[in-house]
């Protein structure tokens, strides 16, 4: 049996047929060739997986395809293009700028998952504590940072963002503004 | 000159990793390619009988591969490392089991089908009938008369006995000691738990040939191995470790199933993926540690610590991986004298099969095992002479004028200044304040407790002849080209195959210095056996020291060419040619200069090349080190442990880490940052558990601990920079130093915490239940008591 889904991903339409047994998780790599999105256990503790879905970080290993249906998601490869261009360093989005900065990375294959739960904290909260960060990422799995640049990134990307959006360059654009409930 | 040696440079291969653009195994997609699944055995003994007949008639199937199907076809699983003299015994380890399993996970069968999802269905279908056999997973019940055999060849479980020092010598300074002391240790499992899972993807190549890219710590190695099982030309078999997802010593091993989907692609003649299920990787892919000690020290009232003896029982798992015997043996009782002038160490090492997966190299393999030990001891000693455990370390030390410095184990430490670096933690820590408000704190009914682990590490594994003479059945050189190509770009391509550990970076900045080329122009190549000269790989914190000798070698020869042939463009002599800031000229007389792309474009064209010269701009280098490297520091941990709830809050984590000279001091904290997290993972909250069934319990993410941000401290990084005078670039290995000392440094403040109830040692992990119970027996609660 196949379904019908539509959805945006990274801002472009896509309609799929699919399995109803499809994980969003294989939906993006297999069928979409977006293979930003990692998988790195199968009980949803890992987190390598995690995408936007409406602004909020969801698991993607958690949501069946036929769930993303008519919502908006946002891949580690659409991350930059959700925001506003002014608020870019380089083309790359504040928290991207930041990981690179601040060494919040070494494998980097959790790094996709960590940035998009980062850009959800940083829609709710503009400027979170070390603790607010360390909470926010809770759901996401290190094995190589001790998570120590991770956070530091997380509050340097806040940083830049803050001054970007001081600097009157402009707004987060609408579908990474969160608010999808 | 300015240089980029010992700067911030930002990484490399952060471009692509931040955008989603790195290139993991999984991500590897190939025209018609199929997917495999492993039936895995659900018993940790049993004989077995398999029926594929329902698996392969389903749709979609193309195969179902049994021991049968491969007998003949794909050779055992070697062991790698023979260690000597220890009466060592590799029991043959088929790729699948045949006849009987010997662990929870053993690979039984093979199905490949068209989908994933289909090949999970299939090898669902494969029918295997257990008959259960007595099975024993932990090392000291295994040694016991009558115990389960795990091999028919491998009596009473005994793989092998390994024995260092100098027994009689070590029975004399107990015999005349004034002061000893033991412990019993239990150094518990662990799951290495890269965040990427193992995963295999094969083609088919023209005239026989195969493409295998694979998560891989080193792919020559690989090769190596796996073109023997396979019985393929290693010229036809291509290894390809595109980005890998952490590794920590559980991707150096060649496991079966690598082999196993090589094979398949190689009979289908189509491309097939494996991709590890995290539930799969919990039993499939090495653990590490597992280790029992019966350790003790002795000594004189004023502090000298006279002798160490080690009896240590280390649970191999099933069968002996790769360099599995190598790890409880060569890595780890020669380290066990530590930081201190010990004369006489003793240590005895029964490596033990078990109806357990197999246990080899993770992250300090062998290392941590023998400091944690140590340190634990030397803050024993401590509390029964009743010295500051600072004091004792302090009067132990190998000083900083004894440098090189041969152990009674037989290694010559090579430089090191280890009262520098503990005095760098005390300060940093407030060691004396620190001790007052412990005082305080004890008298208000509060734990705090400071720990304090003081390691030496031996890595940078090399020289080859050692490796010879101690078993390993590789050399343990590194090798590279520095090519520069006409327009002045230049390609550093390494054996050496780094994934996470930053080496696209530093080795281009190595570069970058000694040619006087752009850093952006420098790029690292590696991880492809197809691309890159042999090289034995990246773990035992080699790769900087090891691999960066080499680069360091061969650019140094292309830098003097570049030199010889600007000097005779500029019609001056050689010795009179400097670069500044990326171009060469005649000291004193910048005006008339060139680039090195115009040096390199010379070299290439050809037309006006001295007397002599060959045409072209190009080095290698083979680098096999005259020693090993021998980082050290001082790590101090403050914790405090809540009387109520046994909670280890960690209050000051202050790292000192000595890894020499320090070419990007960014990658160097990251690299200590995560040792400590796993330091800390092994010390409050990892351990790996079977139960009485054989099965194992902590199987996955939600009932095996890794560390997450909500628990890890704010880590603070410090270093004091001795060089080793034997390497190249006076650099040491930093990969595994945090993991080493983190340990024993969060025990040791635990357990100081909890002196005034008299408590001497913990376990790991010091779980808030394990504590609690502690603190409930100590404070006069039975356990039963608080719990109602």
């Amino acid at each position: 049996m196949q379904y019908r889904v539509l959805m945006r991903v990274n801002g472009r339409p896509v309609e799929r047929e699919t399995e109803p047994r499809t994980l969003l998780v294989h939906l993006l790599r297999d069928e979409l060739g977006l293979t930003g999105t990692h998988v790195g256990c199968d009980t949803s503790q890992c987190g390598a997986c995690t995408v936007l879905m409406d602004g909020r970080a969801v698991k993607s290993c958690t949501v069946l395809a036929v769930q993303a249906d008519g919502h908006e998601i946002v891949t580690v490869e659409g991350l930059a293009d959700s925001v506003d261009a002014a608020l870019r360093y380089g083309g790359l989005h504040p928290l991207q700028e930041a990981f690179a900065r601040a060494h919040g990375l070494q494998c980097g294959f959790c790094t996709p998952g960590v940035l998009m739960a980062g850009a959800d904290l940083l829609s709710r909260n503009p400027d979170p504590s070390e603790a607010d960060v360390r909470e926010a990422l809770e759901g996401n799995l290190c094995r190589c940072t001790g998570y120590e640049n991770i956070v530091a990134a997380v509050r340097l990307a806040a940083e830049l963002l803050r001054e970007r959006q001081q600097a009157g360059a402009g707004r987060p654009a609408a579908h990474a503004a969160g608010g999808g409930d | 000159m300015p240089t980029l040696f010992g700067t911030p440079v930002r990484r490399r291969e952060d471009a692509r990793l931040i955008r989603g653009e790195g290139l993991y195994t999984d991500d590897v997609r190939l025209p018609d390619m199929v997917y495999a699944a492993f039936v895995r055995s659900t018993h940790p003994s049993a004989r077995i009988r398999v029926d594929a007949s329902a698996a392969r008639a389903l749709p979609g199937v193309l195969a179902v591969f049994t021991a049968d199907d491969v007998a003949g076809r794909v050779g055992d699983v070697p062991t790698a490392w023979l260690v000597p003299d220890s009466g060592l015994r590799t029991p043959p380890r088929p790729v699948l089991a045949r006849d009987v399993v010997r662990y929870v996970g053993e690979p039984i069968a093979m199905v490949v089908a068209r989908t994933r999802a289909l090949a999970a269905d299939a090898a669902s279908a494969v029918n295997v009938a257990y008959e259960p056999l007595p099975h024993v997973t932990d090392a000291r019940a295994a040694l016991a008369p009558g115990a389960p055999q795990v091999h028919a060849g491998v009596p009473g479980n005994v793989l092998f006995t390994w024995h260092a020092g100098d027994r009689e010598a070590t029975d004399r300074a107990f015999a005349e000691a004034e002061v000893e002391v033991s412990l019993s240790i239990r150094n518990q499992r662990l799951v290495p738990a890269a965040m990427e899972p193992r995963t295999a993807v094969a083609a088919p190549t023209p005239e026989g040939g195969l493409t295998l890219w694979t998560t891989s710590q080193n792919p020559h190695i690989a090769r190596f191995v796996l073109s023997g099982m396979l019985s393929l030309s290693e010229q036809r078999l291509r290894v390809v470790a595109p980005d890998v997802g952490g590794g920590f010593g559980s991707k150096i091993p060649v496991y079966p199933d690598e082999a196993m989907v090589a094979h398949a692609a190689r009979v289908l003649g189509v491309p097939v993926k494996w991709t590890e299920t995290r539930s799969e990787a919990f039993v499939a892919t090495i653990h590490g540690r597992d280790q029992v000690q019966d350790v003790a020290m002795c000594g004189r009232r004023d502090g000298t610590i006279t002798g160490i003896r080690v009896r240590a029982t280390a649970n191999m798992g099933a069968y002996l991986s790769l360099a599995a015997p190598g790890v409880p043996t060569i890595l780890f009782g020669l380290i066990v004298p530590g930081a201190y002038r010990i004369g006489a160490v003793d240590v005895e090492v029964v490596g033990v099969a078990t109806h357990t997966t197999p246990t080899d190299a993770y992250r300090g393999a062998g290392r941590p095992e023998a400091t944690f030990l140590v340190e634990r001891l030397v803050d024993t000693f401590a509390r029964r002479i009743g010295m500051d455990a600072a004091e004792v370390r302090r009067r132990n030390f190998v000083p900083a004028s004894a440098f090189p410095y041969a152990t009674p184990t037989g290694l010559v430490y090579d430089s090191g200044d280890y009262a520098a670096a503990m005095d760098r933690a005390l300060e940093a820590v407030g060691y004396e304040a620190m001790r007052r408000r412990q005082e305080d704190l004890r008298r208000e009914g509060r734990y705090l407790g400071i720990g304090l682990s003081t390691y030496v590490e031996v890595c940078g594994l090399g020289p080859s002849k050692v490796a010879g003479a101690v078993g390993f059945q590789g050399g343990l050189w590194e090798s590279a080209t520095v090519r520069v190509h006409p327009s002045g770009k230049v390609a550093v391509i390494i054996g050496a195959s780094p994934h996470g550990q930053g080496e696209e970076t530093t080795f281009a900045q190595i570069v970058a210095d000694a040619l006087g080329a752009p850093f952006e122009d420098v790029e690292v190549v590696h991880g492809d056996t197809a691309a890159t000269p042999m090289g034995w790989g990246t773990y035992g914190s080699r790769t900087t020291p090891v691999g960066g000798g080499a680069v360091s070698l061969a650019a140094r020869r292309v830098a003097d060419k570049a030199r010889r042939l600007a000097a005779h463009l500029l019609e001056a002599a050689e010795e009179d040619v400097v670069v500044t800031d990326g171009r060469y000229h005649v000291a004193g007389a910048p005006a008339r200069s060139l680039s090195f792309a115009d040096v390199a474009l010379q070299a290439h064209l050809a037309w006006r090349l001295p007397d002599g010269m060959e045409p072209g701009l190009e080095a290698s280098a083979f680098y096999d080190p005259e020693n090993f490297v021998f980082p050290f520091g001082c790590h101090a941990c403050v914790v405090e442990v809540d009387r109520n709830t046994g909670e280890v809050r960690i209050l000051r984590y202050v790292a000192v880490d000595d890894c020499g000279r320090i070419i990007n001091p960014m990658i160097v904290d990251g690299q200590v940052h995560g040792g400590v997290a796993q330091g800390l993972g092994q010390a409050l909250w990892e351990g790996a558990v079977y139960d009485e069934s054989g099965q194992l319990v902590t199987a996955s993410f939600l009932d095996y601990a890794l560390p997450r941000a909500r628990l890890m401290p704010h880590i603070e990084t410090l270093h004091t920079e001795t060089p080793s005078p034997h390497n190249p670039l006076g650099v040491k290995g930093v990969g595994e130093t945090g993991t080493i000392a983190a340990t024993p440094a969060v025990v040791n403040a635990v357990v100081d915490a909890l002196a005034p109830l008299g408590v001497e040692h913990v376990d790991m992990p010091m779980t808030p239940e394990r504590l609690w119970r502690i603190l409930s027996r100590a404070q006069g609660r039975a356990p039963e008591e608080v719990r109602a």
